[in-house]
């Protein structure tokens, strides 16, 4: 009868509409990275980590090397630790740094990687000991405000 | 005095208005109270379903992806002038989920399906198919009403959520594949911007309330429309009026609930 | 032939969840003769007052329906003819008085008595008020479908006998809007009597029909009343179709009955309703000229003309 082609075509918008919902509520969790190869994992802790997100680019020289994991917070030293998640064919020295940088004025914040000197290269667990953290806002706008302040007092 | 008169002329189209709307509350009560003799018939809704739902699809998919992709543009070039374009996934996701998602799919979904609805009922009453339905001892409002509503309560939040989704692949198309915006930013903005319960779970409440706003208003003004052709037409016309302005209503109350917090 | 139409399914059948699917065939006119010394009148009319608001429709109406016989109310276009059938099936309430079928008043029964009720009852609207999603099998099948548990083998068995009692059986997958308005009202009659009802109440049911059809549905009237055994109410104002199928009549103006009798009676009737009515007069108690000012008045000729 027509009732069964009828039920098809009801049971796919159906199945439409329940996997937009849940495209969209994926994306609002965190969806499977943006699949690019093999890649290895090394951490760097940071004293400020600023609103640097997972899957935030990590960039040498501009380029995308990889991409932020997993970001926590490390009790016993009060900083946060990063994973990054790096493309298996880049590697960076030993003794690389890594700083969070924004890219543009008002733009997400991203982990730049500096290569340093070392023969050796950074393995799969390794850690980034050189870092500098992100710059916060108001750190800035208050150094402003006491070197300003502090200038008025020595002209008086 | 011609000024009590004016006060008392007030008086009567007032309380016509108010008794509608009592009848209105009246005919939505009965509506609810005969739909589980629904579950024992589903076959009612899911015929309904297609006619609704699925002849909605194409312009709700449409309408979806060039939202999406204007939103895409139009973001763009505004954030770009703060360097704040890799925000451009958030701002897009954002926007449609909370609100044009929903708001738009309804106003679309009331023109489309509404009038038609409005119509198709309005039609039956003016061609005696509802008191033949009656007079065979069949509830018209059970056999011919609550299926469509329901069924328009069911569609109109799936077709909402294509709409945002199909807006989010707009916005990429246009953002990542055709201007250039970085492809993870995109994504890890959106992901970090949008939260499953204040903003897509409210989209889809929204798009609940307005489905059964505007479902009943098509079905009450085609049942209670005159059965001549104007009236019919205009029964149509006042459902796309009075869905549209109550959609706008009930979204600034409903946004005002949800994220006043 | 019709007298024996192979059609009653015992009424238990029509309850939900007990299907049984025993045929009988009964001659018809026996049970009813039983029927009718006990129980003579199906339907009654005591002293019914209606109103749409301030305008009076129907005023002091006392009219009796036997059972098994066809009785037609007749009179002029507004009389307040069609709003004794929506009465009689419950869908208005009277001011004043009552309508009693099978001895139950019907505007005192609740939703399920009445929805009972009307399960005995077939009704022939109009212009047919065929369902037009639906095709004509589908159409007369959906009171089956409907009220009973019927499987779909004999449901489509009875609804192929039924259609061919009106003659239409080969028209079954045809939709309303690819049939013709006479064909309309016969599958619209098919489908009033799917479920052998008790009383049949037919609305203009001649209104707009070629000659041939007029006569072709005047027959089946006149016949199914008879092979159902059941009681029809004819509201027509076709006086020639009328008389010739009809036991009794009753007359309408304005709301009152101005006279009743058998159609023997109303050809040789004195009255000048009647007399204007059954002849085709231009004039007489139904004024042809809308009320108002005379024409010497609107042409402002005074007094002179």
């Amino acid at each position: 009868m027509q009732r069964k082609s009828l039920d098809v075509w009801v049971g796919l918008f159906i199945v439409i509409g329940v996997a937009a919902l849940m495209f969209l509520a994926l994306k609002a969790g965190n969806m499977g990275s943006m699949s690019f190869g093999k890649a290895y994992s090394i951490t760097a802790k940071f004293d400020n980590i600023g609103s640097l997100r997972p899957q935030a680019a990590v960039k040498a020289a501009g380029v995308v090397v990889g991409r932020v994991g997993e970001i926590k917070f490390d009790d016993k030293s009060y900083q946060a630790l990063v994973t990054l998640n790096m493309e298996e064919g880049y590697k960076f020295p030993k003794d690389s740094s890594a700083k969070i940088l924004t890219a543009g004025l008002l733009g997400e914040q991203y982990v730049g990687i500096e290569a340093g000197g070392d023969v050796n290269n950074l393995a799969a667990g390794d850690k980034i000991a050189r870092t500098q953290s992100a710059t916060v806002l108001e750190d800035l706008i208050n150094q402003f405000i006491y070197s300003k302040a502090a200038e008025g007092k020595d002209d008086k | 005095m011609s000024l009590r008169n004016w006060l008392s002329g007030l008086g009567a189209p007032l309380r016509d208005y108010v008794e509608s709307i009592g009848y209105g509350a009246r005919t939505f009560g009965n509506l609810l109270g005969v739909s589980p003799g629904l579950l024992r018939r589903p076959n009612l809704v899911i015929e309904q379903l297609h006619f609704i739902g699925n002849y909605s699809m194409l312009i709700i998919t449409l309408s979806g992806l060039f939202v999406g992709m204007v939103l895409g543009l139009q973001g763009y070039y505004t954030l770009n002038k703060y360097g704040a374009e890799q925000s451009l996934g958030l701002l897009v996701a954002l926007g449609l989920t909370r609100e044009l998602g929903p708001v738009i799919t309804a106003l679309l979904f009331a023109g489309r399906a509404g009038t038609s609805l409005t119509a198709e009922i309005g039609l039956m009453k003016a061609g005696e198919q509802l008191s033949a339905m009656e007079m065979m001892a069949v509830n018209p409002i059970q056999r011919v009403l609550a299926p469509r509503f329901w069924a328009g309560v069911i569609s109109v939040p799936l077709l909402a959520s294509v709409f945002s989704a199909v807006g989010v692949l707009g916005g990429w198309l246009v953002g990542v594949k055709l201007i250039g915006v970085d492809e993870g930013a995109f994504w890890s903005q959106m992901q970090g911007g949008v939260d499953i319960y204040k903003d897509i779970f409210n989209g889809f409440a929204k798009s609940v309330v307005f489905g059964i706003a505007i479902t009943f208003i098509a079905l009450y003004q085609g049942y209670e429309a005159q059965p001549t052709p104007e009236d019919v037409a205009r029964a149509t016309t006042r459902t796309v009026v009075i869905s549209s302005l109550m959609i706008w209503w009930l979204d600034f109350m409903m946004t005002a609930l949800m994220f006043s917090k | 032939m019709l007298y024996y139409l192979p059609l009653s399914v015992t009424p238990t059948c029509y309850k939900r969840g007990v299907p049984k699917q025993r045929l009988t065939f009964l001659h018809y006119n026996t049970a009813l003769k039983i029927m009718s010394s006990v129980v003579p009148n199906l339907v009654e009319i005591r002293d019914l007052h209606f109103s749409y608001g301030k305008r009076h429709i129907l005023s002091g109406l006392q009219m009796d329906f036997p059972r098994g016989k066809v009785v037609a109310v007749m009179g002029g276009s507004g009389s307040g003819k069609t709003t004794v059938l929506r009465l009689i099936g419950g869908q208005i309430r009277p001011r004043k008085g009552h309508v009693k079928v099978q001895g139950q008043v019907v505007h005192k029964l609740n939703t399920d008595g009445l929805y009972l009720l009307r399960r005995k009852m077939g009704m022939l609207f109009q212009h047919g008020a065929l369902f037009t999603d639906l095709s004509v099998f589908e159409n007369v099948a959906f009171p089956l479908r409907e009220h009973t548990d019927l499987p779909e083998e004999l449901i489509r068995n009875l609804v192929l006998m039924k259609l061919h009692a009106v003659g239409l059986r080969n028209a079954a997958q045809l939709k309303p809007g690819e049939i013709s308005g006479g064909m309309a009202r016969r599958v619209a009659l098919a489908r009033s009597i799917a479920l052998d009802p008790e009383l049949i109440m037919y609305d203009e049911p001649f209104a707009g029909l070629d000659p041939i059809s007029m006569g072709v549905t005047a027959n089946l009237i006149r016949n199914l009343n008879t092979a159902l055994g059941s009681t029809t109410i004819l509201v027509s104002h076709d006086v020639k179709e009328c008389f010739a199928i009809a036991d009794y009549v009753y007359f309408l103006s304005q709301g009152k009955i101005v006279a009743h009798g058998t159609p023997a009676d109303m050809m040789v009737s004195t009255d000048p309703y009647v007399k204007q009515f059954v002849n085709a007069e231009a004039d007489g108690p139904v004024p042809f000229h809308y009320p108002g000012k005379s024409l010497a008045d609107d042409l402002g000729l005074g007094v002179q003309v």
